[in-house]
């Protein structure tokens, strides 16, 4: 399987993306998410804090799962440059935001990596890295990540969309399911998940289709069960992702059918308490390039974000807490049922 | 072409008070206290209304509990196994009453 860039698909462009998204919202008896937030005295959404800094290093992966709102894979070449890690290290060292997010494509890809975590936790921020655990196994090179995370007090969160190969693998590509748990034992085995040892191993649960995710704790329950009892694997929590209908996963609802469906039960779902609690209220989010957006899809949307200065090197704390944030229908999935963010769910 | 079962008429379901209101909502108030964790979990529930669903045939609870039971992080063979027993159920109790027509057929028989 290929990147839809690299295979020519018109949702390569973000700006296809967002005019189906607003031609269907247009077409259809469905409220816009603008018209949801206003009826719940929330638009514009503001921030209400800024706790994160959530920087993708790249877009670069080892993967090519079918839901990647990112689109990423190795034929995706973008990725941070030295340069742009060190004015965010910059803008945590003038700030006092105590927590760095690196995502990806496969963080870990990204040659300068270990120096950009490395430096990060000189300057005592709480680092977590959404590690996609295949990484650790591609290539011996990687072997030794779960011990790098263990000295530098990295979080590791990890995508695992179910506790069997069939559902994983259908998502993830062949295999997957295999390497992952490779992978956990490999984290388990330095401490990762183990009561007491300090080190966090938290895994991501997201539907493999068109449909929500049900209850976290019920799926953490039956997550902690299954992995322990037939894998002997261990993790910290469980955090329930809902897709949110752009990239690969905007391309797998429209042919296959499921789109008008699926944004119906999202907007069906809305619910003003997780739109409060929405992700981009406390967080901002930086580009492989150094482009800042109010959130990790915003980003593949190229949607700007709305203050003065929109690149890493311009940051400035007080003009980003007095910004709008830029919303569109893809926002619906942050906000339905119990709301949906990189943490989990929000309400 | 048109045909008596819409799948967009699930959506409807809550219509019906249009008609009769005090009634649908007893209705909705009592489904959502039958369908809540309880001595049974959720999940639980939700892998036998499937099985029931399969029972009384209807096209829309097998779409909703399809649904539901996926949400809830069901497996396939987990799902396609609460069907057999509803099957069970339905064939072990048309071979069962066999044993009234065994009864009868000794009854007038020489
Ligand atoms: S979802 Fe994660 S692991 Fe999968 S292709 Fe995208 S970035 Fe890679
Ligand atoms: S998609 Fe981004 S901007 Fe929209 S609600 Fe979610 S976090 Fe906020």
């Amino acid at each position: 399987m290929k990147s839809l860039k690299a295979s020519g698909h018109p949702f390569a462009h973000a700006a296809t993306q967002i005019e189906l998204l607003e031609k269907q919202a247009a077409t259809q008896p469905r409220p816009t998410f603008r018209s949801k937030l206003q009826s719940a005295d929330l638009f514009p959404l503001r921030p209400a804090g800024l706790d994160v800094l959530q920087i993708n290093v790249g877009k670069m992966c080892n993967q090519v799962c079918k839901h990647c709102h990112v689109d990423a894979g190795p034929d995706r070449k973008e990725i941070m440059t030295r340069e742009t890690m060190q004015h965010c290290l910059d803008v945590l060292a003038k700030t006092t935001i105590p927590t760095v997010d690196l995502t990806g494509g496969a963080p870990e890809m990204n040659p300068d990596f270990r120096w950009f975590v490395e430096e990060i936790r000189k300057l005592g921020r709480h680092v977590m890295v959404r590690c996609n655990l295949t990484i650790i196994v591609a290539n011996p090179k990687y072997n030794d990540l779960p011990d790098f995370f263990r000295q530098h007090q990295v979080d590791v969160v990890s995508s695992l969309p179910f506790y069997n190969a069939d559902k994983t693998d259908r998502q993830r590509g062949q295999g997957v399911f295999q390497d992952s748990v490779k992978a956990l034992r490999l984290l388990n085995a330095v401490g990762y998940g183990q009561p007491g040892s300090g080190l966090t191993l938290n895994l991501v649960y997201n539907p493999a289709g068109a449909f929500m995710p049900g209850p976290q704790a019920s799926l953490e329950q039956q997550f902690k069960r299954v992995l322990l009892s037939e894998f002997e694997i261990v993790f910290n929590s469980l955090f329930a992702i809902t897709n949110i209908p752009i990239s690969r996963y905007l391309d797998y609802l429209v042919a296959s059918g499921n789109y008008d469906n699926y944004m119906d039960k999202l907007v069906t779902a809305f619910n003003p308490a997780a739109a409060t609690g929405a992700m981009c209220r406390t967080m901002i989010s930086v580009g492989w390039d150094g482009q800042l957006y109010d959130c990790d899809f915003n980003q593949m949307l190229d949607m700007p974000l709305r203050a003065p200065g929109r690149h890493i090197r311009d940051f400035n704390a007080d003009e980003l807490m007095q910004r709008t944030i830029a919303v569109n229908e893809h926002c619906f999935g942050c906000t339905a049922g119990a709301g949906s963010s990189c943490g989990g769910t929000t309400a | 072409m048109e045909t008596y079962y819409d799948p967009a008429d699930l959506k409807k379901f809550g219509n019906i008070s249009e008609y009769q209101k005090e009634l649908a909502d007893k209705f909705f108030s009592y489904y959502g206290a039958v369908f809540a964790e309880g001595a049974l979990t959720a999940r639980e529930k939700s892998l036998i209304a499937l099985a029931v669903a399969h029972t009384v045939q209807c096209a829309y609870c097998i779409d909703a509990y399809t649904n539901d039971t996926l949400e809830k992080g069901c497996t396939e063979e987990q799902m396609m196994e609460a069907v057999h027993v509803a099957a069970a159920i339905r064939g072990g109790s048309s071979l069962v009453h066999s044993v009234q027509m065994m009864n009868k057929v000794k009854q007038v028989s020489m």
